[in-house]
């Protein structure tokens, strides 16, 4: 398709699966963080703010360092995953989704924290009087109020597990069809003589990837804001 | 239906010390902004846990402190209105009326959807969203939704303080229908003597997160003692009436109340139609002699009850009219002249009669 090789195929599939699981998989964990930050007063939130936001800070290479160390084969977390569940993740897929996930998730909490901030507490309370209890006045209220923050947060976190580099080879290597996502292809083909063409054709479809999650937000966001009568 | 509230609660500076109750029809929390009224209803909402007391309708517990009882708000069955209606910007208008439906159980639903619609006439607004209504067509979709999850009580903080005069028009007759055809009682909170005159049966007089008074609107709103009702343009008294006669002749209407009988403007108004007077302190003059050769129609025998406070050069003085409770301001060189004290006979001379047709 398009000229692309089955290598090059292969990279972009690969690089959509880790993205979508990366993304998918950072929602529900990214909305019960901004609700714990924005909600909770229990002590410890100035840390897990510091926690979350590490990967934003921290050099890639160090973040998918510390991941090898806590995830490798003999990792704290690694061993046990692999011992008790027989799930690994050093150098395999599953391991790049963890990566970009974990690279993701600071703008995807950046996202809806903003947005669950703009909820106006006034209308939960009122849902609240009309017999919504409050799991309900979350689910009925407070989350779709939020709609705006949360697609935002879901393209940023995919645009970047889409873009995530540094902290995927370190951790996961870069194996073709195993581990070899769009960037990692992209800087082997700059590695090796005559690699210009592929380099630059994944670069294309990179561009066009990008291009329709911004435009696909940005149509939903406006769709959301209507629905919430914003605009 | 009885309501119990015996609640105290510290914000900050101000202290709210509040106990009254409340029986069925409309009970209207009166006072300046400050008095403390709305954090009494979020207190009855359980939107606020007070420091200490205990919140009781018709025995069912709302919270004891001393018993450590709190239910929470979505379990007290209360009906809010908040004066900034609250409407739900994703739902459209039927979603939100139908929102507090979801939760409240198939065998404790008392009102029906179309008779809800009906009577606050929201049936042509049912697909728009909040953001394309007006503050009127708001607050009677807010007043919908409360009542279509079937409150045992409901509240109501200021529904018309956010409204034009001619919206307040527009929504006060259904909130008398809610008072006269929902048959649940009505927390009203409300800084306008106006709203109150026209809607209260009883009335609850708060200042400084106290309670002043407590008991019939008629025998409150006649007071001439009480600081935050005394001395205003709109002080006076209300009187319930029946059209006598609609028409003498004259285009007047003869209205039969138990202070004696009042001629007003008919106005379209049918024999047997009862209403609600109000005969503000400023309309009505003494005089120790019956007055002869008067334009004025309408005299009165009645008895000085009490004489209040000065403001300025007026006074007001409370009337007993065959046991019924009238106000008037008069000087207080008058007050000298005429040897006005409490127990001496005069005629009230009321000199307009404003009413609501009921």
């Amino acid at each position: 398709m398009f000229g692309l090789t089955d290598e090059e195929m292969t990279a972009i599939r690969l690089s959509l699966v880790v993205a979508g699981w990366a993304t998918a998989g950072s929602l529900p964990v990214a909305i019960l963080v901004a609700l714990a930050l924005v909600r909770s007063r229990l002590p410890g939130m100035a840390l897990l703010n510091g926690l979350v936001h590490l990967p934003l800070i921290l050099p890639p290479v160090v973040t998918g360092y510390l991941l090898l160390l806590l995830f490798g084969r003999r990792g704290v977390v690694g061993a046990f995953l692999a011992d008790q569940f027989g799930i690994v993740l050093a150098f395999r897929w599953t391991g790049a989704a963890l990566a970009a996930a974990v690279m993701g998730f600071p703008l995807m909490v950046r996202a809806i924290r903003l947005s669950l901030e703009a909820v106006d507490r006034r209308l939960e309370a009122a849902a609240g009087t009309l017999g919504a209890s409050p799991a309900w006045v979350f689910l009925t209220v407070t989350l779709p109020l939020m709609l705006p923050g949360l697609i935002a947060g879901t393209i940023l976190c995919f645009a970047k597990a889409m873009g995530e580099f540094g902290a995927t080879i370190t951790f996961v290597s870069s194996i073709p069809g195993e581990t070899q996502t769009l960037p990692s292809a992209i800087y082997a083909f700059t590695q090796v003589p005559g690699g210009d063409a592929g380099a630059l054709r994944l670069t294309a479809v990179s561009v066009a990837i990008s291009m329709a999650a911004l435009l696909a937000s940005e149509w939903m966001a406006r769709r959301a804001g209507r629905r919430l009568g914003l605009s | 239906m009885r309501l119990a509230v015996d609640v105290r609660h510290r914000f900050g500076a101000f202290e709210l010390d509040a106990r009254f109750s409340g029986d069925a029809g409309l009970t209207a929390l009166f006072g300046r902004s400050g008095s403390g009224k709305t954090s009494v209803v979020n207190l009855i909402a359980g939107l606020v846990r007070p420091d200490q007391g205990r919140i009781s309708i018709d025995g069912r517990v709302l919270v004891d402190t001393a018993a450590g009882v709190f239910v929470p708000p979505h379990r007290r069955r209360i009906g809010y209105v908040f004066q900034e209606a609250r409407l739900f910007p994703h739902l459209s208008v039927r979603g939100n009326l139908l929102y507090g439906r979801w939760f409240t159980r198939a065998a404790e639903r008392r009102e029906g959807f179309d008779r809800v619609v009906d009577m606050l006439g929201v049936g042509a607004l049912l697909d728009r969203r909040p953001s394309a209504l007006s503050g009127g067509e708001r607050q009677r979709v807010a007043i919908g939704r409360a009542l279509l999850a079937s409150p045992q009580i409901l509240l109501m903080d200021e529904p018309l303080a956010s409204l034009d005069l001619a919206r307040k028009a527009e929504i006060l007759p259904y909130i008398e229908r809610l008072r006269d055809e929902a048959g649940i009682p009505i927390i009203y909170v409300s800084h306008s003597i106006d709203e109150v005159a026209r809607l209260a049966g009883t009335l609850v007089l708060m200042a400084a997160g106290r309670v002043l008074a407590a008991g019939p609107a008629a025998s409150i709103l006649a007071r001439v003692d009480l600081e935050p009702l005394a001395g205003t343009e709109e002080a006076g008294a209300v009187l319930d009436a029946t059209v006598e006669v609609a028409d003498d002749g004259f285009g007047l209407a003869v209205l039969r109340t138990a202070a004696g009988p009042l001629l007003a403007p008919s106005a379209g108004l049918a024999p047997g139609v009862r209403l609600r007077l109000r005969i503000r302190a400023r309309d009505v003059m003494l005089a120790t002699r019956r007055p002869d050769g008067i334009s004025a129609l309408n005299v009165l025998e009645a008895r000085v009850a009490a004489i209040g406070q000065p403001h300025g050069a007026a006074v007001d003085v409370q009337l007993d009219c065959a046991g019924t409770a009238l106000v008037a301001r008069i000087t207080r060189r008058s007050v000298e002249q005429l040897g006005l004290r409490p127990g001496r006979p005069v005629f009230a001379i009321v000199k307009s009669v404003a009413f609501d047709a009921g």
